[in-house]
């Protein structure tokens, strides 16, 4: 029995095609996969990502617990602010991948993904025991009470405004969610509904993730669709997601991230916190730092139009010694490019950028050459930028 | 959903038409199969001169999500393959039976087309 989340109804309504994803019944697109990612590049696309994982970090001990099961430094963050982390075994493995906010003092808020929920629970509950100050730190599951809606596009900030107003009812624009920077997160009123807004996302575009109590996700979602009609918005499925995040390269866990990879290894070094005296998996990470690692997570593009490159397509190398060197691990014909991109694992020798490959396709090798990422590129604003 | 599907051809359960002129037969696939497939990124089409057994896989359709096997409902000679679909694969969703086609067979088995589905037959098998 597939799990459904509030806004399946009015998925259904809109036409969307659903499909089975991490347990839940979801749609994959409405229109159209290509029209979607399109909307979300030039105005705005609407998703609705309440299938993730939602926990709740509470008590005067909550950072130092965090600190000690993330690889990212939570003392970085204040009340109003989030980072990107990562969960990982002692052996450096990847657990999972999550947004990390923190609301108040001694409250912190944990997005993870929707195939892993069950396991990152355990998990946490696990270590939780183990945690000497325990009775310090509360961890509450806050996924069937809370929903989420992502809202992507460099026109989503004409009219988010429009949505919201503050807990107390004030207007000024300075204190509403289009004055957030990214990865900062503020509360408001949605209607009488009281929602979490962050500047973040999984697009590559300007936009907001909202944390929205599951009774309310009906009329928020109808409110954003209302009010984004003035730029064309468009509800997105998880298609679309996967596109954009593929020309965003961004990883996605069990594709780029597994339990036996680190985020040494995915080039994700900047959200490992070293410098911390401890956190699960630090060990074996440092050596990885000072040692090397023996694969490397590496963007592509293909050099000239063909069939998409797809997970698991064998990766090889090019010129005289043409030989087998790793797999892609995401790929997909890119809907703003024109042309098959994705990403994969190579060792560190091939993964400089311009470095020539072939992706093997029903026995074809199709040329593709490394690239930095993101695969597709577009002018940051650095008023938004935030980097943690 | 999907229109009714044309009455002047010939179809395949695994959802190619066929189009038959003489003995040469034009395939390509129906609104149903690319309805399902939704936005098409790449067609492979088997070159000119290949020869092709009924039921044999001969050509790919690729969407954004998946790789689908195209199978030649008909045994026979390839005798053209379509570049549009390979310039413009979209128009294997919005024209699949008209500027959507794929390719030309010059059929070798003509007793091969009593096995083929009616255009009843067809309908009768997709969802409505």
């Amino acid at each position: 029995m597939l799990k459904r989340t509030p806004l399946y109804s009015t998925h259904a309504k809109l036409g969307g095609r659903l499909i089975e994803f991490g347990g839940w019944e979801m749609p994959v697109q409405y229109a159209s996969i290509i029209e979607e990612h399109q909307a979300v590049r030039s105005k705005a696309g609407l998703f609705d990502i309440s299938h993730m994982g939602q926990l709740q970090v509470s008590g005067p001990a909550a950072q130092e617990f965090l600190n000690h099961l993330l690889t990212n430094d939570v003392r970085k963050l204040h009340p109003g602010l989030g980072q990107y982390s990562l969960l990982c075994q002692d052996t450096g493995g990847v657990i999972d991948d999550l947004l990390v906010y923190q609301l108040e003092e001694h409250n912190f808020w944990l997005v993870i993904n929707a195939s892993r929920v069950d396991i990152d629970l355990a998990w946490f509950a696990w270590q939780h025991e183990q945690f000497p100050h325990a009775e310090g730190v509360r961890l509450e599951n806050m996924s069937r009470n809370y929903g989420a809606l992502a809202v992507q596009g460099p026109r989503v900030v004409e009219f988010i405004n429009s949505c919201f107003s503050t807990s107390r009812g004030e207007d000024a624009s300075a204190l509403l969610p289009a004055a957030l920077r990214r990865n900062q997160i503020g509360h408001y009123l949605c209607g009488g509904a009281s929602v979490w807004v962050a500047r973040t996302g999984y697009t590559g575009e300007d936009g907001f993730e909202l944390l929205v109590p599951a009774a309310n996700l009906d009329p928020v979602w109808e409110h954003l669709m209302t009010k984004g009609k003035s730029v064309g918005l468009l509800p997105a499925g998880l298609g679309a997601r996967d596109t954009l995040r593929t020309e965003a390269g961004l990883s996605l866990y069990s594709h780029e991230l597994t339990e036996k990879i680190s985020p040494m290894e995915a080039g994700l070094e900047r959200f490992v916190a070293l410098h911390k005296p401890f956190f699960i998996g630090r060990e074996a990470l440092a050596k990885q730092q000072s040692q090397g690692v023996s694969k490397k997570c590496i963007a592509f593009k293909f050099t000239e139009k063909n069939a998409p490159p797809r997970p698991q397509y064998p990766i090889w190398s090019t010129g005289r010694e043409e030989q087998p060197i790793g797999e892609v691990t995401s790929g997909t014909q890119s809907p703003s490019l024109g042309i098959g991109i994705g990403m994969g694992y190579v060792p560190p020798s091939y993964c400089q950028p311009e470095t020539a490959i072939a992706i093997e396709i029903r026995g074809k090798k199709v040329p593709a050459v490394v690239v930095s990422r993101p695969i597709y590129k577009k002018a940051q604003d650095p008023k938004l930028s935030n980097n943690l | 959903m999907t229109s009714p599907v044309p009455h002047d051809l010939k179809y395949a359960k695994s959802h190619e038409w066929v189009r038959l002129v003489g003995d040469v037969a034009t395939i390509g696939i129906t609104d149903h199969a690319q309805h399902e497939l939704t936005d098409v990124v790449f067609v492979e089409l088997p070159p000119i001169g290949r020869w092709l057994k009924a039921g044999e896989a001969c050509a790919v359709v690729e969407s954004v999500k998946t790789a689908s096997d195209i199978y030649s409902p008909i045994s026979g000679e390839v005798i053209a393959n379509n570049p549009s679909v390979i310039e413009n694969p979209a128009l294997v969703n919005t024209d699949p039976y008209g500027a959507g086609w794929f390719l030309q067979v010059r059929i070798s088995l003509p007793e091969e087309l009593e096995h083929l589905l009616s255009p009843e037959q067809y309908q009768a098998q997709i969802p409505a």
